[in-house]
């Protein structure tokens, strides 16, 4: 009790139905092309409509090419579900960012960056990894489109109320070691399921000192141990990155930083579970299976219970592993820092020449960031290419597709079987360890270009 | 979709394999659709299925011996992306439960919002169901909502398992959340105007 979850959950409790889920009252909804077309259908079918349209933000993401955006997609498959979006929102009102639009990018990256995702909010979007947004202190969280439907038309959602767990993770992390790795670390210790029912409050010295983008990778991959979302705490960092980005005057925001202190757990906080990890005990990590938990330091050994689809051979170290290709981007790692953090490994080098790299931002902004700082004549000048944003090979919805037995080490979130394309093979690592893969061709401790 | 649901007997489809994520359930390149119908051709299509789209014949859905509305799945089931098509896949192909030890949270809710049934049992059930299925692969169980137990026909196990009332009552009843919060359209609105 006293929790930043339940302060936030019970100031948006309509009611709760007798031994049943909470009637939350829903304060942003995030839409996406792959997942609310449906969602509009049925509405439609019921002669229902969008009860707050202005609590709704639209952007297709997943479907998005990487490259001629400017020119209609040619696949109709990947066409007709942006273009449905497109329609849906004009009929109802949503604001819409569409494809090429200045704030257009991955809805994860664009909703904190566009200054729409505040502490203390509740968020959904029809998508996992809307836990991104707990990074600023909010309850946000993945729904189905049957939940996407509800909150078009009532503004709330029927949820059970989720169990809380803490999980601190305290001292300094160590030189080369990232959020991801972090959020690597823990999937690994908790497993894919270890923290189903739950949502994770993640504090600590090692979580206080990540910047926002760091925090929003770590919350990114809650997901992936089975959380329903996991948040941060608001502090200064916080605020500080929200300033620029407010929708309002000074003195509302003052006003809003005023109540925002107010939502970090009480000292008398009781969590249903807590964990506390030490930052010192974690390295760069990478998977070497087919799901997010099956997780190793690059140091180590492929262990034994590595599988047949993923053809490494156990027992041996992974580093040294041949690279086909590498993905910088997505949700998780499509933020301007990961792209300091990967080219500060790639300057005064050259990519490998037998290294396919798909360097994605994750929105317009970032792109424009990039080229900004001198970014990306950097990096191109170092053999690579930066692509227009979208999820691009996360999932491979688009064109950018991983061919069938060849290896990626990839910045995004999950290495499930055909994921990100099929046959294809995922490592999941931090920017700086898949830009070491990435000059080098094999899988390599950046550690030693730091 | 609204289908009621009381009391199944089935034979089981058993896929004994743990962590079972959505991505596999139903393949990133099949939601394109706009519409909720069809995606059970694509259920499990890449485990079903080889890249030239040829039945992979030892692969569950593709062994005739096994067959019925019951899908009987290794823990955490439904696990990764919040896709609902994932359940739209597991309700078109004609499933109307899911037995596991667990299921991720959100394919859970997307299950029940399409009145497919999630049906939690202990390890030693599960174990259990799966040798049956091996030995006898007739053997049925018995999905009882009312009383909230699943039996296994072949060795006379009975479980009870827990579903939270509300759920059950849509279920029973075939009704669904919508229904629920656009009755509820006048505290929404109260609510909005004390908060501002």
């Amino acid at each position: 009790m006293n929790t930043l979850i339940d302060k936030i959950w019970e100031s948006h409790t309509i009611e709760t139905i007798d031994g049943g889920p909470t009637q939350l009252y829903i304060d942003r909804h995030y839409c996406h092309e792959v997942t609310s077309p449906q969602a509009f259908e049925a509405l439609r079918q019921r002669g229902l409509n969008v009860l707050r349209p202005a609590q709704t933000t639209a952007m297709p993401d997943h479907n998005i090419p990487t490259h001629d955006q400017d020119k209609p997609i040619i696949d109709p498959s990947s066409r007709i579900p942006v273009e449905t979006l497109y329609n849906n929102a004009e009929q109802y009102g949503i604001e819409i960012y569409k494809i090429g639009d200045p704030r257009n990018g991955i809805i994860h990256v664009v909703g904190p960056e566009q200054g729409l995702t505040l502490p203390g909010m509740t968020i959904v979007c029809g998508d996992s990894h809307t836990s991104t947004h707990g990074a600023m202190g909010a309850v946000a969280f993945g729904i189905g489109t049957s939940e996407v439907e509800m909150v078009l038309a009532s503004q709330c959602i029927l949820q059970q109320r989720p169990k809380t767990m803490r999980i601190n993770v305290e001292g300094q992390l160590g030189k080369g070691v990232t959020a991801k790795d972090i959020a690597l670390y823990l999937i690994a210790q908790l497993g894919t399921a270890g923290a189903t029912g739950y949502f994770v409050e993640y504090a600590g010295e090692a979580i206080r000192n990540l910047s926002m983008e760091g925090r929003m990778t770590l919350c990114n991959m809650s997901i992936e141990m089975g959380a329903r979302g996991g948040l941060v705490a608001p502090d200064e960092t916080t605020f500080e990155y929200i300033r620029p980005r407010f929708k309002g005057s000074d003195a509302e925001f003052e006003a809003a930083v005023e109540k925002w202190r107010k939502l970090p757990s009480g000292p008398d906080a009781v969590f249903d579970k807590e964990l506390t990890f030490n930052a010192a005990d974690i390295e760069p990590r990478v998977t070497y299976g087919t799901n997010p938990g099956m997780g190793i330091a690059v140091t180590g050994n492929i262990p034994a219970d590595a599988t047949e689809y993923m053809k490494l051979p156990a027992g041996k170290p992974i580093a040294g592993t041949k690279v086909d290709y590498v993905f910088l981007g997505s949700c998780t790692n499509g933020r301007i820092e990961d792209f300091r953090a990967f080219a500060s490994i790639v300057e005064g080098r050259k990519k490998h020449p037998d290294v396919v790299a798909w360097l994605v931002p994750g929105s317009q902004q970032v792109a424009r960031q990039i080229e900004a700082e001198g970014i990306g004549d950097r990096l191109r000048a170092a053999g690579f290419e930066i692509r227009q944003p979208g999820c691009s090979a996360c999932l491979a919805m688009n064109d950018d597709k991983v061919p069938e037995g060849k290896l990626c080490v990839s910045t995004s979130n999950r290495n499930f079987e055909g994921r990100q394309g099929q046959g294809a093979r995922t490592v999941l690592a931090s920017p700086l360890t898949a830009a070491a893969a990435a000059v080098t061709g094999v899988i390599t401790d950046p550690r030693t270009f730091i | 979709m609204k289908q009621k649901f009381d009391k199944i007997t089935s034979r089981c489809v058993p896929l004994n394999i743990e962590n079972i994520d959505t991505d596999q359930i139903i393949p990133a390149r099949f939601l394109k659709a706009t519409s909720r119908e069809g995606f059970g051709k694509n259920l499990f299509a890449d485990w079903r299925r080889d890249a030239d789209g040829n039945d992979i014949p030892d692969f569950v859905l593709n062994d005739n011996r096994y067959c019925g509305v019951v899908l009987v799945a290794g823990d955490n089931f439904g696990c990764g992306s919040s896709r609902e098509h994932a359940a739209w896949a597991i309700a078109d192909y004609g499933f109307r439960a899911v037995v596991s030890t667990s299921f991720a949270d959100i394919h859970r809710n997307n299950e029940l919002n399409n009145f497919v049934l999630p049906v939690v049992v202990s390890p030693k059930f599960l174990e259990e169901l799966f040798k049956s299925i091996s030995d006898d692969n007739a053997t049925e169980v018995t999905i009882d909502l009312p009383s909230q137990t699943i039996t296994n026909l072949k060795t006379g196990s009975v479980e009870h398992f827990d579903i939270n009332p509300y759920k059950k009552l849509c279920l029973e009843n075939g009704l669904d959340d919508i229904d629920y919060l656009l009755s509820n359209l006048e505290k929404i609105k109260a609510y909005e105007n004390e908060k501002k």
